[in-house]
């Protein structure tokens, strides 16, 4: 089989989603980021829900998220997505909201939006992608950072004698009546990623029951914070991450 | 036939917010403007227009549900008094920032900090300046009664929507607490959907359809050069702002030698203390700027040229006098006077303060 044959119609296995623009991605090699932006993407295609979808990006490496994903977008300040978004989906009940998180936006700074947003059981779907520290700011501490883990603010390793342990905000937020799904993904693996996209589907269509508050934790890698390779990241994450962020559904 | 009632300034915000076809308010308890959620809560407008009424868990949540509301095209505001509105400074550079319109209310209180709970007019420059960071303007509407505070909410959203700029009533503890009688607006429907698709759908998050690319709401422009050049884009909305959309309200200026300018509740102690010293022999005048921003600068610089001075009678320790004395540029004596921390000068007090500040001084 040669080129010719390789990219005939029928011969196609997979296809780059439409809702995907052609702009070029500014995430670093290895960056869990593209991924789940592409599964999203997969999602919202898939379910034919381009012109009923409103995203609320966040403030972090992902504030660019606007560029990749052909949807309207409304950019958030740090930390206040969930209440951008709490207005817009009860002003627009009939849209699917969506925010899309990083750990410092949602578990720090935007602690009280995401913890009220979720009470309130707002029909909207958070993606939270949780690496464990600032990506865009250049590899300072997250609330999520693992005891140890070295960051430009934590150059010795986080001490939780000073700054406490990191914190699994996913498991407080599964406590919550209002929300309904809550479940935390990895995309490390071909087989994550396939349930990773299962989890978003299955978000995406319960906001479309108007079954209130969705949840979706990536525990993702951030290369050039870790100053890890690709690979090794991923790695480092499987070993470390995930212990203490375990995988799998919280609730629902 | 019209409508008329007896109503707390607060109140009548939100009467005037139900009727005038407000799609969102999002609000926090804070003393002495809760009567505007209160009263919301009371007249459930959700059943009646659908409008949208939400208590937010923090200022700062409130703002920015307002900006997610404005950003799809909707007339979403929020209330609050001076430790609240210090709180929604970043959701509203940001409100600004992103070119949406909405609609704040602030009924000042005295401060610094938690400061007092009675009325006062210490916010100017927070209003008028700009506020949060970055270089933007609100405009500021400043009401002197009741009337206008109902009057001022439909208008607000009028110029909200035009400029596509947050829009600031500023009251004061005084204005919001009285009642006085009040003619409510006529009930206008809220837009619909198409509407606001015809009429916003250009720039709102109303979801993309086929016929336009994908709509982005947000203030962040990395390229420098990009940046700059909406910076310009907003100075000039601003300039045109000043040139169409200056209100204000003048009182025996015509043959004044001193004119007192004050606005708000000052404007109404101020028109008393117009008359008493018209009863001295005093010739005062009163000019009462209605917008904070656009500030009537060409009206003073104007009658600079024929007054012999000007008294800025304000409750803050002298913050709206900056823009007298810019406009009077040195010409004529101007002087402030002022009453801080919740107390209210008497119309007296300020005819005092004109006659030794301005006329014995001279």
């Amino acid at each position: 089989m040669d080129v010719k044959d390789i990219i005939k119609p029928e011969n196609l296995v997979y296809k780059k989603s439409s809702i995907l623009t052609d702009k070029v991605m500014h995430y670093c090699p290895g960056c869990s980021h593209g991924v789940v932006h592409k599964l999203i993407a997969e999602v919202i295609e898939e379910m034919d829900i381009q012109e009923q979808t409103i995203a609320v990006s966040p403030v972090g490496c992902s504030v660019l998220a606007y560029n990749y994903l052909s949807v309207d977008w409304h950019e958030a300040a740090h930390g206040r997505a969930p209440a951008v978004a709490t207005a817009i989906a009860r002003l627009k009940p009939e849209k699917y909201v969506f925010t899309y998180q990083g750990d410092g936006d949602l578990a720090s700074i935007g602690t009280a939006e995401i913890i009220h947003a979720c009470n309130r059981g707002e029909n909207i779907v958070v993606i939270f992608i949780n690496n464990g520290i600032y990506g865009m700011t250049g590899g300072q501490m997250a609330p999520t950072t693992l005891e140890g883990m070295p960051t430009s603010t934590s150059p010795y390793g986080r001490d939780v004698k000073m700054t406490g342990q990191p914190l699994r905000i996913t498991e407080l937020i599964a406590q919550i009546p209002g929300t309904e799904y809550v479940t935390r993904q990895a995309v490390h693996t071909p087989a994550a990623v396939r349930k990773c996209k299962k989890a978003i589907l299955k978000a995406f269509q319960n906001i479309g029951e108007k079954k209130g508050t969705q949840f979706v934790e990536v525990v993702s890698t951030c290369s050039s914070g870790w100053k890890l390779n690709p690979v090794k990241s991923n790695e480092w994450m499987v070993e470390n991450m995930f212990p203490y962020y375990p995988l799998g559904d919280l609730k629902g | 036939m019209a409508e008329y009632r007896l109503m707390k300034g607060n109140e009548v915000i939100a009467e005037a917010a139900i009727r005038c076809g407000c799609d969102g308010y999002f609000g926090y308890p804070i003393t002495p403007q809760s009567e505007v959620m209160e009263t919301l809560m009371l007249r459930k407008p959700w059943e009646e227009t659908g409008m949208v009424v939400l208590q937010a868990e923090s200022e700062v949540a409130a703002i920015n549900m307002v900006y997610g509301g404005a950003g799809c095209g909707k007339k979403v505001m929020t209330s609050s008094s001076s430790p609240g509105i210090s709180l929604k400074q970043e959701g509203l550079t940001y409100i600004a920032g992103a070119e949406l319109p909405c609609l704040v209310v602030n009924v000042v209180r005295g401060g610094p900090g938690l400061g007092t709970i009675q009325p006062a007019q210490s916010d100017y420059f927070q209003s008028v300046k700009g506020g949060g960071h970055g270089d933007y303007h609100l405009i500021v509407l400043a009401p002197a009664s009741v009337q206008e505070m109902n009057d001022f909410v439909e208008l607000g959203f009028e110029l909200g929507f035009k400029y596509r700029n947050p829009v600031m009533i500023l009251t004061d503890g005084v204005i919001g607490q009285m009642m006085e009688k009040v003619k409510l607006s006529d009930y206008k429907p809220r837009w619909t959907d198409e509407e606001i698709k015809k009429m916003h759908g250009t720039w709102a998050t109303t979801g993309k359809s086929a016929d336009r690319d994908y709509n982005v709401i947000t203030s962040l422009e990395l390229d420098s050069g990009r940046q700059e050049q909406f910076n310009h884009k907003l100075i000039a909305k601003y300039n045109t702002i000043k040139e169409n959309e200056v209100r204000y309200e003048a009182i025996d200026c015509d043959d004044a030698d001193y004119i007192i300018v004050a606005y708000g509740s000052s404007s109404r102690i101020s028109q008393k203390a117009v008359t008493i010293a018209r009863e001295k022999g005093i010739k005062v005048g009163l000019l009462r700027p209605i917008t904070l921003f656009p500030y009537p600068t060409k009206v003073i610089q104007e009658m600079a040229n024929r007054v012999k001075g000007f008294l800025a009678v304000e409750m803050s320790a002298g913050q709206m006098v900056e823009d007298v004395r810019l406009a009077v540029n040195g010409k004529v004596p101007v002087e402030h006077y002022g009453r801080l921390g919740g107390m209210i000068p008497t119309p007296n007090e300020v005819v005092t303060a004109l006659e030794e500040k301005i006329i014995k001084a001279k």
